[in-house]
């Protein structure tokens, strides 16, 4: 057995952590993206939209990310690629986040006073101009805290990605115990550098929800 | 895509999902039962109780609420041994689940008992009722009301984070999942007949949950 000293497991464990930052970049930017067209049909005038985003979100709020993550692994394998497990990773986490962002803005949008809509549709706007200038400006102000706010929950769950192999902070905290044999202090290493990720995250949530929400206050 | 499904197996591994739907079921319900009322004794803590006890309950809260679960599940099970304190995975399990549902279900009561008006507390008083009296039936009571919707997708998210514990051995549904999936290099199908099942699991609760609400929330007087 190597001697690690407790530099050494912290060095190791940081070095890993850039890729659960990465991870959760890429996660929360794709999952923004694709969210935000998710919003779009759910709350569009079709009706096959709106059915779709609906099923969309019920099936990926319904089920537990890590069965998400193991149908994307082994659900691209069945085309016949061999999948890196970032790209499964990837995938999943940003499939997970559009459903979850997508509900949020949802209740956003649906904020807005139901005279916005009529005051700027007598106005004689289009659709996508009441969107551009009159609601989603005025719902993106509700929408900043909680939307910071799930980005901790982006964080934690590419957690589970070390369950199909992808080498993050949690993966690196497990092989980083099986080589030192001090799990108590490894994983208070990981837990440790986790909240630190996400601790200033949930902070700043709670900030702008009283930042932002001036007006709304009643007390 | 020259792959041939095959759903074959699940006739022959139906116990095995059986058994494993039974573990998460079960914990799923230690766990929220437990949780629920660890997260009411920290709620009372962080709004009502002693003011030593207050950064105490909110260190716990911010701890929790910013890690991960697995590494909640890790810490339990492999870190604990260290300091003397070994159990069994399910044990394990349970644990890590009421601790993280501890830690939500205060922040979402906390909000319940905080949107209590203070004339409730003096109203309380006023009638001769005792403090704990007062407590239960004025503030607690009206406040689980008020945040049951909250409360109750609390816990379906952690029967649905649950799927992480088969990484300590617990053998619940996933645990089942992977064990079939080795026996048969079936894994698409058998994962995703685990999604389904989970599915159907959290839309049942979902509605057990909201039956629940009916049944011990007295009725709500017309405003």
């Amino acid at each position: 057995m190597n001697d690690f000293t407790t530099w050494d497991i912290l060095r190791n464990l940081l070095l890993a952590a850039r890729w659960t930052v990465l991870l959760s970049l890429v996660s929360f930017v794709g999952g923004s993206l694709a969210g935000l067209a998710l919003l779009f049909a759910r709350i569009g005038k079709g009706r096959l939209g709106p059915a779709f985003a609906k099923t969309y979100i019920e099936l990926f709020q319904g089920t537990p990310l890590l069965m998400q993550l193991f149908l994307a692994f082994f659900g691209l394998g069945l085309f016949g690629i061999d999948v890196p497990a970032w790209l499964a990773a990837g995938l999943a986490l940003i499939l997970w986040t559009a459903a979850f962002l997508a509900e949020i803005w949802r209740g956003c949008v649906e904020s807005v006073a139901k005279g916005q809509w009529e005051a700027s549709s007598s106005l004689g706007m289009g659709y996508l101009q009441q969107m551009r200038w009159v609601i989603l400006p005025q719902a993106l102000r509700v929408a900043v805290p909680p939307t910071v706010g799930f980005s901790v929950q982006v964080v934690k769950g590419t957690a589970l990605t070390s369950i199909i192999g992808f080498v993050e902070l949690s993966k690196a905290g497990t092989m980083v115990t099986n080589a030192t044999f001090e799990p108590f202090t490894v994983y208070g290493f990981v837990a440790l550098i986790y909240f630190c990720l996400c601790w200033p995250l949930s902070k700043s949530s709670q900030i702008l929800e009283r930042k932002l929400n001036v007006a709304h206050r009643n007390h | 895509m020259n792959y041939a499904f095959d759903f074959g197996w699940l006739a022959d591994y139906w116990p095995v999902l059986l058994k494993g739907i039974g573990i998460t079921v079960e914990l799923t319900l230690v766990g929220g039962v437990l949780g629920v009322s660890l997260g009411i004794a920290c709620a009372w803590a962080r709004a009502l109780g002693p003011a030593w006890l207050k950064p105490v309950v909110a260190a716990y809260v911010e701890m929790i609420r910013n890690t991960p679960f697995l590494i909640q599940l890790f810490f339990v099970f492999f870190g604990l041994p260290a300091l003397g304190l070994r159990m069994g995975e399910l044990q394990a399990a349970n644990l890590a689940m009421v601790i993280n549902l501890g830690a939500y279900g205060c922040e979402i009561i906390r909000a319940g008992i905080q949107a209590t008006p203070k004339g409730q507390f003096e109203a309380g008083a006023s009638l001769g009722m005792s403090r704990i009296q007062t407590f239960w039936y004025v503030v607690l009571i009206p406040a689980l009301q008020r945040i049951w919707p909250a409360l109750s997708s609390q816990i379906v998210i952690v029967m649905l984070g649950s799927a992480a514990v088969s990484q300590i051995a617990a053998e619940d549904l996933t645990f089942a999942a992977n064990f079939i999936q080795s026996r048969t290099f079936r894994a698409f199908e058998t994962y995703f007949a685990a999604t389904l099942i989970y599915l159907a699991l959290a839309i049942v609760l979902r509605q057990l949950l909201r039956g629940l609400g009916w049944t011990i929330f007295p009725k709500r007087a017309a405003r």
